[in-house]
């Protein structure tokens, strides 16, 4: 197995071409790895644990419907989610043998998944606030007791986490370096391609700066293969699906927040919830959910 | 750069007798293995050392590869039938004056004698940057040499970039195309037959073929319908020499007219795209109309419609205006 793709240039020096693709499959071979390690350690672990008990007094202070995810953070979601299937699929399926016409289809949904990061970024700075994906001192704390529970040992057990639980931060924060490596890879990359704005000039970079271009675009698409599989799996837990449906409309009931959730850490104001679940229900109600 | 040392690099020869044997050769190498027929494009590879195949299975022993034979109301010609006995035969002189025209107008005499029209069809692309060996998309790099700006881009093409710009050298391939041949394709997994137009890849769909043959396959013959032998043909090639050349642009146009007003026809030029062109609008635009002056005008400006010239090759777009003009007024009748 090789890791790099080699040429050689008009001048007779070796120059670096990208990736080998031999590591795709090293990419879905660990994509498999994790799943099948995960899905053993809750077989033998966490087989038969189940939800504690709420009391009615703690579920009466609380509207029905808990609002998880606005319209505006579930339509980042599916427009990334549909841009970064369609990249991964224009790009690997070719290498893969099956052939068609992908490279416009490959740039649009590259700009769509550009659009779609920007629009992201700004909303969650000025609007939900960056505090909520920030990895802090308790989560880490936190982290440190599941993963020593999950190895067995009989410690004090792991507090309940904000709206963002820390494997989900640390898989924000994964996806976020492999997406934005190979967006960035992806845009300069663009100089080789006629616009209305300019003409394509590859000669803009030399050829080893291409290299590691092309290389850092492979190793972020070849990870983004593994984090996508991890993805799917876990949204397809049964544990999981509620967190999964509350992608499609929105909210979480409020057993699942009293369950999952620390109240302290992700507040949710009597008041305002039933606001919130007031628009949810409305909207749910337009969608058809 | 690749220089030419006219010293191949070692690789191992086979001469299967049958397509039967050829087969089992090719799907045991593989990508290995590399298919040669007369030997034209192959060599010039070889010699270059800019492709350095393990095993070589070099199908000139295989009668049955070659011939010309009448098939219905058409014919069935071998990959291995050369090019000479493509031009020469009477069979296709009579009926299908377009192919033999276009036999006729490759390279020279002696070229013709040994180059197969499996081979004319299948050659890859003469673009002089990849011809040299530079890493260029069609060889696995991240570029193309041809189309930057300080390229030398005379030779390529017009329609159809896509990374890259080389173009479809062959002068048989547009008279197939037009005369609606069927390409005829084995492998260990059976036989399949395909239209000519589809026989040909652009870099859209794969940017490191010129067709859609695959490691394991051999294209074993080429058929004709009957549904335009003896139709009015016109081929035509322009290129910077009259002989030992590859065509700057050509033309291939078969057209059914009766009365003056033409019923039917096929128009497809070569040296502009990365495969062979067939200009449905031009034939659409040609259906019904009379064969005139006007007729000829609209249809060159018609073939015209979205070329994307590069650096050096405007030239290009008004010697195929031309071409597809004099295709339809039928000057070489």
């Amino acid at each position: 197995m090789e890791w790099f793709r080699w040429e050689r240039n008009p001048w007779g020096q070796e120059i670096l071409i990208g990736l080998s693709w031999d590591l795709i499959w090293v990419a879905v071979a660990a994509g498999a790895l994790l799943i099948a390690a995960h899905a053993l350690l809750c077989y033998w672990r966490w087989r038969g644990a189940g939800a504690g008990t709420i009391s009615e007094t703690l579920l009466k202070r609380l509207p029905e419907k808990i609002l998880r995810h606005s319209v505006a953070s579930r339509l980042f979601h599916w427009v990334l989610a549909a841009s970064v299937l369609t990249l991964l699929l224009t790009a690997f399926l070719p290498i893969w043998g099956i052939k068609f016409p992908w490279v416009t289809a490959h740039w649009i949904a590259g700009l769509v998944l550009t659009a779609a990061i920007i629009f992201h970024t700004v909303h969650a700075s000025l609007w939900k606030g960056l505090g909520l994906i920030w990895i802090n001192s308790q989560d880490l704390s936190d982290g440190w007791l599941v993963v020593k529970q999950a190895l067995g040992s009989t410690g004090p057990a792991p507090g309940k986490p904000g709206k963002n639980p820390l494997e989900n931060k640390l898989f924000h924060h994964v996806v976020a370096i492999a997406t934005l490596a190979t967006i960035i890879t992806g845009l300069i990359m663009m100089a080789k391609v006629d616009t209305p704005w300019w003409k394509r000039n590859p000669y803009i970079l030399s050829d080893d700066t291409w290299g590691i271009i092309y290389v850092t675009h492979g190793v972020g698409s070849v990870a983004l293969i593994t984090f996508i599989m991890a993805h799917f799996y876990f949204a397809a837990r049964p544990e999981k699906r509620w967190i999964t449906l509350s992608m499609l409309r929105g909210w979480i009931s409020r057993e699942c927040y009293l369950d999952h959730y620390d109240e302290s850490r992700w507040p949710v104001a009597a008041g305002a919830s039933r606001d919130a679940a007031a628009s949810v229900a409305k909207q749910s109600e337009a969608e058809g959910l | 750069m690749a220089i030419i040392q006219d010293m191949m690099p070692a690789f191992e020869l086979f001469q299967p007798a049958s397509v039967n044997d050829a087969l089992a050769l090719v799907n045991r190498h593989g990508k290995d293995a590399w298919v040669m027929g007369g030997g034209m494009d192959s060599l010039d590879w070889f010699k270059d050392r800019a492709k350095k195949p393990k095993v070589v299975v070099d199908l000139g022993q295989i009668k049955e590869l070659r011939g010309i034979r009448q098939q219905g109301d058409g014919v069935e010609i071998g990959a291995m039938t050369t090019l000479t006995q493509v031009a020469t035969n009477s069979l296709i002189q009579s009926r299908y004056g377009l192919l033999a025209q276009a036999a006729r107008k490759v390279a020279t005499p002696q070229i013709r004698n040994q180059g197969t029209i499996g081979g004319n069809v299948s050659q890859d692309t003469r673009c002089w940057y990849y011809r040299a060996g530079m890493p260029c998309y069609r060889a696995g790099g991240n570029i193309c040499y041809a189309d930057t700006p300080t390229a030398m881009n005379r030779e390529h093409c017009l329609f159809e970039a896509d990374r890259c710009v080389a173009v479809s050298p062959s002068d048989t391939a547009p008279a197939l195309i037009a005369l609606d041949a069927k390409f005829v394709i084995r492998n260990s997994k059976g036989e399949r037959v395909i239209d000519a137009e589809d026989f040909f890849v652009g870099p859209k769909v794969d940017i490191k073929r010129m067709t859609v043959l695959k490691p394991g396959d051999l294209l074993t013959a080429i058929r004709i319908p009957g549904t335009w032998a003896g139709a009015r043909f016109y081929f035509e090639k322009l290129s910077d020499r009259e002989a030992w050349d590859f065509a700057l642009v050509n033309v291939a146009s078969a057209m059914i007219v009766e009365g003056g007003t033409i019923k039917q026809a096929h128009v497809v030029v070569g040296g502009v795209a990365n495969r062979p062109l067939r200009l449905k609008p031009v034939e659409d635009s040609l259906r019904g109309e009379r064969v005139s002056e006007e007729t000829a005008e609209l249809a060159g400006q018609t073939a015209i419609w979205g070329a994307k010239p590069l650096n050096h090759n405007h030239y290009k777009v008004s010697l195929m205006k031309n071409l597809v003009k004099r295709s339809v007024r039928g000057v070489k009748v």
